[in-house]
């Protein structure tokens, strides 16, 4: 294992201390229990939006703490979920009286530690609600599995969300639009490499040189298939074509496209990928209203990318535009 | 036969140092089917309990036991930190106030903590969870009381039922939780969070063991 580290079991805490001085014009870091939040929360009436999970997906979710997006994040160990303890500090550190929306990846661990931490918050009479993103096409979603992953839609959605709520929304609102993202939002992934979980030492998987694992996830589980590996433009119609196939996304609808690299894969290579996706969406006669581009969830030093789409309207057009100024995402402000 | 704060302070105990010994294969079992951290997070979550049971020696059986589930919510992580932490604190709702307890007592603050893991990860019996291996050991111990067993030798058919429960996980394809993404390639491996419940239940039986 090489990587740039001092002990597996400080990674988190020192990255966190790193954060913190980095971003002091936007974030604060509370230790134990651990959370990232807004420098200014709470925001007084205002929705709190928070959200967490195993750390090694970064910049998400700490880097989209800041005006216009989450309110707070909790991160947990390497791949591991956060306990209640973190998300009933960061509630209460946001909690500015209209209520705080949880927005949870559907892992059966953070599910339930944000469950728990939901009915703690609500016992000291804050109004919680919650939204649990569930995008990944890769995964067959029916009563024989703990249903599909929650993977890129979580990023596009913090940033909708979040605007509405920095808007003014109250907290139905805020989560019927959180909601809205995630029902209209699909996403597939694919790696090259493994990654290595600091106080595992050794590569998650084994993936041979001229090999791929298309569909996998965030904490590198399996996917669909292994396959030999093969060109840009083939692995761009592995992933785009489940995800359009399964919403379906069809001819005349325009979308928000996002092609998010795994953490070990260059940009040029996700622009490349961009050119394929544009491509494939011309020819099905749908138009890319809104991008993004670049590594956002990431799943450590894994080699790979996926696709995410979501169906765009009017409202989530404007709530994407809206100004934000967090460590990772900024524009308008 | 009373069971009294003593004895659930040194079950834990002996959980603790069980998981500690088990570490590894619970983590091994884990890596095969799930993310490779199950002996690992209970190991730091019972090791946390372990020093706070001073702080709760002299209280009641409720109290400890609810001090032993938010330790465990707070410091284990992933699932099996609710399910566990969520068992201890329905056992703890359900003793409350509560310095001794007889073996229906116990029996009843066991179906509350099967009902918590239940709720809590919307699971059934049949899916490759820890219930499989609680649940037989629960429906065990209570039809051996019924029928007029001791303590001590409804607790053996109740461990006997829990080994057979987690042998059951082997051949079951999972639908909860992380192993359930690998569908048909679960089957043929023993579920980690069964085996940790029995851990606990060979643990519970040799306290009660001790008690008579």
């Amino acid at each position: 294992m090489k990587k740039l580290i001092n002990a597996p079991e400080n990674v988190v805490k020192e990255a966190l201390a790193g954060m913190a001085d980095a971003h002091s014009d936007l974030i604060r870091v509370h230790y134990d229990p651990d959370y990232i939040v807004r420098a200014d929360a709470p925001v007084q009436g205002k929705v709190g939006v928070i959200s967490g999970g195993g750390s090694g997906h970064e910049p998400m979710h700490g880097g989209f703490v800041g005006k216009g997006m989450l309110d707070a994040a909790c991160p947990g160990a390497v791949f591991t979920s956060p306990v209640p303890d973190q998300m009933l500090a960061a509630t209460r550190a946001v909690s500015g009286g209209k209520g705080v929306l949880h927005v949870v990846k559907n892992y059966t661990g953070d599910v339930m530690n944000f469950e728990m931490a939901a009915e703690l918050a609500a016992a000291e009479g804050i109004e919680v609600a919650s939204v649990v993103t569930n995008d990944d096409v890769a995964v067959k979603d029916s009563l024989y599995t703990a249903g599909r992953r929650g993977v890129g839609v979580t990023v596009l959605l913090e940033k909708i969300a979040g605007a509405a709520a920095e808007a003014g929304a109250d907290l139905a609102e805020v989560k019927r639009i959180a909601e809205k993202v995630n029902a209209q939002g699909r996403s597939m992934g694919m790696a090259l490499t493994s990654c290595t979980v600091p106080h595992a030492g050794k590569p998650t998987f084994e993936l041979p040189d001229d090999e791929m694992e298309i569909g996998i996830g965030i904490h590198g589980e399996p996917g669909r298939t292994r396959t030999k590996l093969a060109s840009a433009t083939e692995i761009a119609e592995m992933l785009a074509g489940p995800i359009l196939e399964d919403l379906p996304f069809q001819s005349g609808d325009t979308v928000l496209a996002f092609v998010n690299g795994m953490g070990g894969t260059p940009l040029i290579e996700l622009y490349l990928m961009y050119n394929e996706l544009h491509r494939i969406l011309k020819g099905k006669g749908i138009t890319i209203g809104r991008r993004l581009v670049g590594s956002y969830i990431t799943s450590l030093e894994m080699a790979g990318c996926s696709f995410t789409l979501v169906k765009l309207d009017d409202e989530l057009t404007r709530l994407w535009d809206a100004p934000v100024h967090t460590p990772a995402l900024r524009w308008g402000m | 036969m009373q069971i009294q704060a003593e004895h659930v302070i040194k079950f834990v105990e002996l959980v603790a140092a069980r998981v500690k010994e088990q570490r590894d294969f619970l983590t091994q079992l884990d890596s095969a089917i799930g993310d490779a951290d199950h002996g690992v997070n209970l190991d730091r979550g019972f090791t946390t309990v372990l020093s706070k049971l001073p702080s709760v020696a002299d209280k009641d059986i409720g109290s400890i036991l609810k001090t032993i589930g938010t330790t465990l919510v707070s410091t284990v992580g992933g699932a099996s930190g609710p399910l566990y932490g969520t068992a201890f604190l329905r056992a703890g709702m359900a003793t409350a106030d509560r310095f001794e307890l007889g073996p229906d007592d116990l029996v009843a603050a066991l179906e509350a903590a099967l009902e918590g893991i239940q709720t809590r990860g919307k699971s059934t019996r049949g899916e490759k969870t820890m219930i499989d291996a609680i649940a037989p050991a629960v429906d065990a111990l209570k039809a051996a009381r019924a029928s007029g067993d001791d303590l001590v030798t409804a607790m053996r058919k109740a461990v006997a039922a829990c080994e057979e429960g987690v042998k059951a996980t082997i051949p079951m394809l999972a639908t909860k939780g992380r192993a359930s993404y690998l569908g048909e390639r679960s089957i043929g491996h023993q579920d980690p969070g069964a085996t940790s419940s029995l851990l606990m239940a060979r643990a519970m039986l040799e306290i009660v063991e001790g008690i008579s």
